[in-house]
């Protein structure tokens, strides 16, 4: 049994982002990057199942510049995953590029059962790579899980969507799982599975040797900006009383949003 | 001249208000106008002649009944198909999120969610946040593709429509349903209130609350504002509010008319997630507290004598 999990690097989330001179991304000086956070859930999910059910073979895939991403798939082997494929590009990819590197590379490997990763990542919010990568593949997905039941051939997913409805779906195998906070709770690196990690296989391809290349994009991100300045907090004074009388005036009358 | 088709979402008979916003960012645009949704949306249409609708696509098939990812796809795949649209609109939400990426595979298109900015002029120009509002970037379309768009909510303003379009209803037949995956319950939550994403006022908790049973403080304030309950990082995880609460880089990203903060500090997390708000209302005790950075109105004082004021004033305006 082939398990995939999809993993993605994102500056964490107490990076503050600089924008470059000529406003086509963000200045990658002083970034720490880190596995993109719904991607652990998706990393510990695996290493899960696999510990269930030892057969499982559990391999990471990321798609990104070789010198930075490796490290993202050394965390997610120092996990427990068995091993690694890493595409290797220097080109910022659109979704449904990415989605495409992902399926041939998977493809290539032949038969899988589940594949998962995060519900969304951090930097980009769009959480579109996996749905993508799943009609690619032809298999059904479930997404924003936080509950998981496997049955032989088929698993049951359950998610919080909109005003706290759960839904619950039946998904036959092979399927892809989006996973969100709650499906369970990642396991830090061990210090002896960052020894193992580093043993373990990565293969490299390039975007090339999966024919694909930057003319396959279609949408690029330029005229990067950062959020328009806020005129200064109004520091609303005097009892609280006061205050609340103040802060409703103003929310009515100058703000006008009640 | 070139078709946007537009997905509908309708519940008691009104169009929603993400479907509402999404008409709004076409009128004027001069492109020809259609729609399609499910079978509730067939209760609206008179209501969509006014947005010069000139064809909405509607099926009662029994597999839409509930949501599911993979009927609902065959649904929205077909409607693509016959309007020939070049431009396929939606609100961003959790359900379209499910769908449309999978859409843009069969299309081959260009797929972008969370758009908070469209303009026709020289073809089409579309702005987005990115790492959750820490900056935003203009979206370039580098070829012809089809282009599948999914609006944030709260970015467009409401226009009046005036039209008087056909509207002409066009039943969609789904041939061979496929049955990879089947919808096994639906359960409804106890909340009729709206998801973060879409709520126009929230009202948002963090540690200064002190313990899980003060977040009815909040519940509170929400219920004469008609907003929905928000939190932070930190007291989600200290499991006194579930995750489809949290607000922030790892949460929510969140746009309303109106943010309450109470006893949030603000950490850059929390604020890259909220600080799209129009207005943004700050109570702390701490009058260092970040957060007045991101704030429209501050108050620095006790949540506890504060937020029940305010419930109470805001009450009494009703």
């Amino acid at each position: 049994m082939r398990i995939f999990v999809c993993v993605k690097q994102v500056p964490d989330t107490e990076t503050r982002i600089k924008i470059l001179a000529d406003q086509l991304g963000i200045d990658p000086q002083g970034v720490k990057w880190v596995i993109n956070p719904y991607d652990e859930f998706a990393i510990e999910e695996a290493v899960k199942y696999k510990e269930a059910h030892p057969e499982a073979q559990v391999t990471a895939i990321t798609v990104g510049p070789k010198a930075r991403v490796n490290n993202a798939l050394l965390t997610a082997m120092a996990m427990g995953v068995d091993d690694s494929i890493l595409v290797d590009t220097d080109v910022a990819l659109d979704s449904l590029t990415t989605a495409k590197a992902l399926a041939q590379a998977i493809q290539k490997e032949g038969d899988f059962s589940l594949i998962f990763a995060g519900k969304l990542a951090i930097d980009g919010n769009l959480s579109a790579v996996p749905l993508m990568l799943a009609e690619l593949l032809g298999v059904p997905h479930s997404s924003v899980v936080n509950q998981l039941e496997y049955a032989g051939q088929s698993l049951k997913a359950t998610r919080e969507v909109e005003g706290g409805n759960k839904e619950t779906f039946e998904l036959q195998l092979p399927a892809l799982i989006t996973a969100s906070k709650g499906l369970n709770k990642p396991r830090f690196a061990s210090l002896p599975g960052i020894m193992k990690a580093k043993k373990k296989p990565v293969k490299n391809i390039t975007l090339d040797e999966l024919g694909l290349n930057e003319s396959n994009i279609k949408i690029k991100f330029t005229h990067y900006e950062p959020p328009a300045e806020k005129p200064p907090c109004k520091m609303i004074e005097g009892d609280p009383k006061a205050q609340v009388d103040e802060l409703v005036r103003l929310l009515q009358e100058e703000a006008k949003v009640l | 001249m070139k078709t946007a088709l537009v997905f509908i979402e309708a519940k008691d008979n009104e169009i929603k208000k993400g479907s509402l916003e999404c008409l709004s960012a076409l009128t004027g645009s001069g492109w020809a106008l259609q729609t399609c949704g499910l079978k509730e949306t067939l209760s609206v249409v008179e209501q969509l002649k006014k947005w010069n609708v000139q064809k909405h696509y509607s099926s009662d098939h029994s597999s839409l009944d509930s949501f599911n990812p993979e009927t609902h796809l065959q649904f929205i795949d077909q409607a693509f198909q016959d309007s020939a649209a070049d431009l396929f609109l939606a609100s961003s939400n959790t359900h379209c999120r499910d769908i449309f990426p999978r859409l843009a595979v069969r299309h081959d298109a260009a797929y972008m969610n969370d758009v908070t900015e469209i303009t026709f002029k020289d073809g089409v120009t579309v702005k987005r946040p990115l790492y959750a509002g820490k900056c935003s970037a203009q979206v370039t379309f580098s070829d012809d593709s089809k282009k599948i768009l999914l609006l944030r909510p709260n970015q467009v303003m409401v226009l009046d429509a005036k039209g008087a379009g056909a509207g002409d209803t066009v039943s969609i037949a789904l041939n061979d349903v496929p049955g990879k995956s089947k919808t096994v319950s639906v359960q409804e939550g106890e909340s009729e209130k709206l998801d973060l994403t879409e709520a126009s006022i929230i009202v948002s908790g963090g540690r200064g609350l002190k313990e899980a049973e003060n977040f009815k403080l909040l519940e509170d304030l929400a219920a004469p504002l008609g907003a929905t309950v928000g939190a932070s990082r930190a007291v989600v995880d200290l499991g006194w509010v579930p995750h489809s609460q949290q607000v922030g880089q790892t949460g929510k990203t969140v746009a309303p008319v109106l943010y309450i903060a109470a006893g949030i500090s603000g950490a850059i997390q929390h604020l890259a997630g909220m600080s799209g708000s129009k207005t943004i209302v700050a109570i702390n005790k701490d009058d260092k507290a970040p957060i007045f950075q991101k704030a429209t109105y501050g108050i620095v004082g006790d949540l506890f004598e504060v937020v029940p004021l305010l419930t109470e004033k805001l009450q009494s305006l009703k």
